[in-house]
């Protein structure tokens, strides 16, 4: 039995409850109108006048385009590298037993707990000593790194929930590994994936401060965006392309949500 | 009479942890067979090695004459119903049944007609559209039997399949799965470590205790005549009584068992014996013993004057029912 | 049920399944630790060869040094390197770096805690949702994105000071940038605004911990402790804040070693002064001091492992 009087907040913690959610998502909102302002040389509030003329300017743009192309590129690689390592090492470390599996986990997890720009610095050095070249395949290199650690989040939650007694009736009652595989495994592991590729992209989509270390002459897009922050060009486009990159990434980790609601912790917690 | 399931000498060791020890065990076609002992007995490990889950560190294992050895559980005529039912929680329960006909290829009309028989069969005819997390833990019971009666195994593995319902539901179920390896003739081999549960359902009992078996005869060999002490705490609430008052009271000597309800109110000879407690159960009233400083515990009808707490009776029991067990001491 | 007799098989023991994956299931079933290793490898192999070799290869040149007059490295091993760390300046850095990342922390546990617990406690069905997503969506929108968003709001000509112009606070406002240290010429170039752009842009790692272990409180627990006559400050005090701290701890973990890592946004938004990041930065970068820079990313490794220390003991990774 619970009394109505506390399951109403007190009014003080609604107001800074409340609050506390509009410093978080009022910024994001404040892109939106930029977007469209008709201030070209300053970041004037409020606008002066609103216009749908920038996105035009910023379509005829071929270094957003590039930057796009080589973000979305880096990014689809990386995530299906991540897949298969993440997806591997969850199997390993959730449906058996050896010797290690705790160090196994740490080192997955690793990429991501240091700070990226000791990720980024590392990486950068061996490949100079190393003397490969910087090309998108170094880029990549380090995104995949750090994207395997939530495939491997996502996936190792649904494994836990995917009993053993399960695969152990397939078995039962007559699959070989590769049919247990296909019509028990598969299927449960599915939207847990497809979540978690959905975070990897959203991740390496986003990435910064590892790539500005293993990327030489090629520009992703945040590069692209960090380019235009420490020195602005054309600050109307960069507006535009902010508001797109919002969009551009709302869209999986809402779908990873609504993939993993019931049940997993959406693997948000270990970005 | 074919033997269905042979363990010669078979062991089963986890590191230092014997959970089999050297059994040797032979199934008969058709029996309805139960392993019957604690937790960590080794009871749930001798089926898992019928299955194929585990495989032995020694001994040999034959299913109706081959060896089992070596033989992954999906090449096994053997299906099991778990203890948890493992129902595929991203299949509806006609697809759940059909599963091991899919696999062994059969086309999917014929399969999902087959499946629609077996849940004819267990009383659950147009489920089959469900969600295994919409039925009820009895419901999802009767599944998992259809799902392994499907494939016509010739030995039935049940893990504890009744320790998750509830009592009223439990004794309807073993009636029905008594009454169904009447009629198809599979051999049932069945797990539990509850003794009414292995007493009342099957035609001959093991009973296990850190991995070996203590004995193995029929309900009735284990009830009225358990081969050790063990074997009758374990399996009834009978009095186990030391030498000293076998020698006293039937001139041999050893540890002996004596049922509750084998003793009787006299009204001369047998023993004197005070009342220490009287509890009314219905038909039957039970009583606490004080006989010669050895406790005990009777079963008496309820009819005519019971004995009160406090009050000297006069009690005695035929001398077979005195069973002396085979312990050392 | 119907014979049907194909499904009829009079075996006990089926024949091996005839092909390849018959065969190879097969194989795999005897030996499990093949199995195993077939998982494992790949993935070790990735992060063991690619991610561990690259840290301990950088690691390694932080015990070489640079030869001051041909700038080139000395491979001779030695700790002049990280002797250089203790130079005023370069203490100066660590100092800042370390004492913004504790403010920040501590302002985020503050402002993230009435989030977390409404949404741990308060919000029911789809508000709780929408709290969730709510979190999750700064969480993981682009980090430059926001960035950039606090370079619109700091800005001189930006909406903060036009809000605080309307209110007639103007004063405030130029009274806060008077202030030594805090202060500065605008937001968008004074520890302030790093200040802000830090705690917002890291915020979302401190409440979902706090919430995670607030929901691990039973109200029972709230309500005996009110039925046993405590007054709500002392409920919170005394029962909520101390079950909540692992959670707390547990976010501070991102906030400390985020802040201590970050290059980007003490460049984008704040004064002219260094943060460890980007001393890094400038010393692999523009210097070409490799043992240097490496020496440098020890600190944040050095601190955070003492931190992961104490967050350990105090039961934070079970609220992770």
């Amino acid at each position: 039995m619970r009394s109505d009087r506390q399951n109403r907040a007190p009014l003080a913690l609604k107001i800074a409850a409340g609050a506390g959610l509009l410093f978080l998502h009022l910024p994001i909102l404040l892109i939106f109108v930029y977007a469209f302002t008709t201030e070209d040389k300053s970041y004037q509030w409020p606008p002066p006048g609103f216009t749908l003329k920038w996105f035009a300017v910023t379509w005829n743009r071929p270094d957003v385009w590039d930057a796009l192309w080589l973000s979305l590129r880096v990014a689809t690689i990386s995530t299906a590298i991540a897949l298969v390592l993440g997806t591997l090492c969850a199997a390993a470390v959730s449906q058996t037993r050896f010797f290690g599996r705790e160090t196994i986990s740490l080192l997955v997890i690793l990429p991501i707990a240091l700070p990226g720009i000791i990720t980024g610095i590392a990486l950068r050095s061996a490949f100079n000593i190393a003397e490969i070249p910087f090309s998108v395949w170094t880029i990549i290199l380090g995104h995949a790194t750090f994207c395997v650690v939530v495939v491997y989040n996502n996936a190792v939650a649904r494994f836990r929930r995917l009993s053993g007694s399960l695969l152990e009736a397939s078995a039962d009652l007559g699959a070989n590994g590769f049919q247990t595989l296909r019509y028990i495994i598969l299927p449960n592991m599915g939207t847990a994936l497809l979540a978690g590729g959905m975070l990897a992209f959203a991740l390496s989509f986003d990435e910064v401060i590892v790539t500005t270390f293993t990327a030489g002459q090629q520009a992703t897009l945040p590069i692209w965006m960090l380019e235009e922050l420490v020195r602005p060009r054309q600050r109307p486009v960069t507006n535009v392309v902010a508001m797109v990159v919002v969009l551009v990434t709302l869209l999986p980790i809402l779908g990873a949500y609504y993939l993993t609601r019931d049940g997993d912790q959406v693997a948000g917690q270990g970005k | 009479m074919t033997t269905a399931v042979l363990f010669a000498k078979v062991s089963r060791h986890f590191g230092a942890v014997k959970a089999v020890d050297g059994v040797d065990l032979a199934i008969r076609e058709g029996e309805f067979f139960a392993m019957l002992g604690p937790s960590g007995s080794g009871k749930t490990t001798c089926l898992r090695l019928i299955a194929g889950f585990e495989q032995p560190t020694a001994g040999h294992i034959e299913i109706f004459g081959e060896t089992a050895e070596g033989v992954p559980p999906y090449r096994r005529n053997v299906n099991t119903v778990f203890q948890d039912y493992a129902l595929f929680p991203h299949m509806n329960v006609l697809d759940n049944v059909a599963y091991g006909l899919m696999i062994r290829g059969i086309g999917k009309a014929e399969r999902h007609s087959a499946a629609e028989d077996a849940l004819t069969l267990v009383q659950l005819p147009s489920y089959g559209a469900r969600r295994p997390n919409q039925l009820s833990g009895g419901q999802r019971q009767r599944v998992a039997l259809a799902r392994a009666l499907i494939n016509k195994p010739k030995v039935l593995l049940l893990d504890e399949p009744l320790g998750a319902l509830d009592l009223k539901l439990r004794e309807s179920m073993q009636e029905e799965l008594k009454a169904l390896q009447k009629r198809l003739g599979i051999t049932f081999v069945f797990v539990t470590h509850d003794q009414s549960e292995a007493l009342s359902m099957a035609d001959r009992v093991a009973v296990f205790d850190h991995g070996r078996i203590m004995q193995l005869g029929s309900p009735q060999d284990i009830y009225q005549r358990p081969a050790s002490r063990f074997v009758a705490d374990f399996v009834g609430s009978s009095n186990v009584l030391p030498p000293d008052f076998a020698n006293k009271t039937s001139g041999r000597y050893g540890w002996a068992s004596l049922r509750p309800e084998a003793i009787r109110i006299v009204g001369a000879g047998g023993y004197e014996a005070r009342v220490t407690a009287s509890g009314y159960l219905g038909g039957l009233t039970r009583l606490g013993l004080d006989l010669y400083g050895q406790k005990l515990v009777a079963l008496v009808p309820s009819n005519g004057a019971v004995p009160k707490e406090g009050d000297s009776i006069r009690v005695a029991w035929t001398p077979a029912d005195l069973h002396l067990m085979e312990d050392e001491f | 049920m119907t014979a049907t007799s194909a499904t009829e098989s009079t075996l006990a023991i089926q024949p091996p399944r005839e092909g390849l994956t018959g065969a190879l299931s097969d194989l795999l079933w005897r030996r499990p630790g093949l199995l195993l290793a077939l998982m494992l490898t790949p993935p070790v192999l990735w992060l063991g060869i690619i991610y561990l070799g690259s840290l301990f290869a950088l690691l390694a040149q932080s015990f070489f040094s640079i030869d001051e007059f041909s700038g080139l490295i000395d491979y001779q091993p030695t700790l002049k390197t990280y002797g250089e760390l203790f130079q005023p300046s370069n203490l100066d850095i660590i100092l800042r770096t370390v004492l913004m990342a504790a403010i920040v922390t501590i302002a985020a546990a503050i402002v993230g805690f009435p989030i977390a617990y409404y949404a741990a406690r308060y919000a029911q069905g789809r508000w709780k949702a929408l709290f969730y997503v709510g979190v999750l969506l700064p969480l993981w929108s682009s980090y430059l994105v926001k960035i950039y968003a606090w370079k619109l709001i700091l800005a001189k000509e930006g909406i903060l000071t036009w809000v605080f112009g309307k209110l007639y606070l103007g004063w405030l406002l130029d009274a806060w940038l008077s202030l030594p240290v805090i202060g500065g010429n605008s937001l968008s170039v004074s520890y302030t605004g790093t200040f802000l752009v830090f705690l917002y842009v890291w915020l979302p790692f401190m409440i979902l911990p706090t919430k995670a272990a607030l929901e691990r409180v039973p109200v029972s627990l709230l309500e005996a402790s009110s039925d046993l006559g405590a007054t709500p400050a002392q409920t919170f005090r005394t029962v909520l804040f101390p079950l909540a701290l692992p959670g707390i701890v547990a976010g501070s973990i991102f906030t400390f070693s985020l802040t201590l890592g970050d290059y980007i946004i003490p460049q984008i938004v704040g004064s002219s002064r260094l943060f460890i990041g980007q001393a890094v930065y400038a010393h692999q970068g523009t210097a070409g001091n490799i043992p240097l820079a490496a020496a440098f990313t020890v600190v944040p490794i050095v601190i955070m492992g003492l931190y992961l220390w104490m967050a350990r003991r105090m039961g934070a990774f079970d609220a992770l």
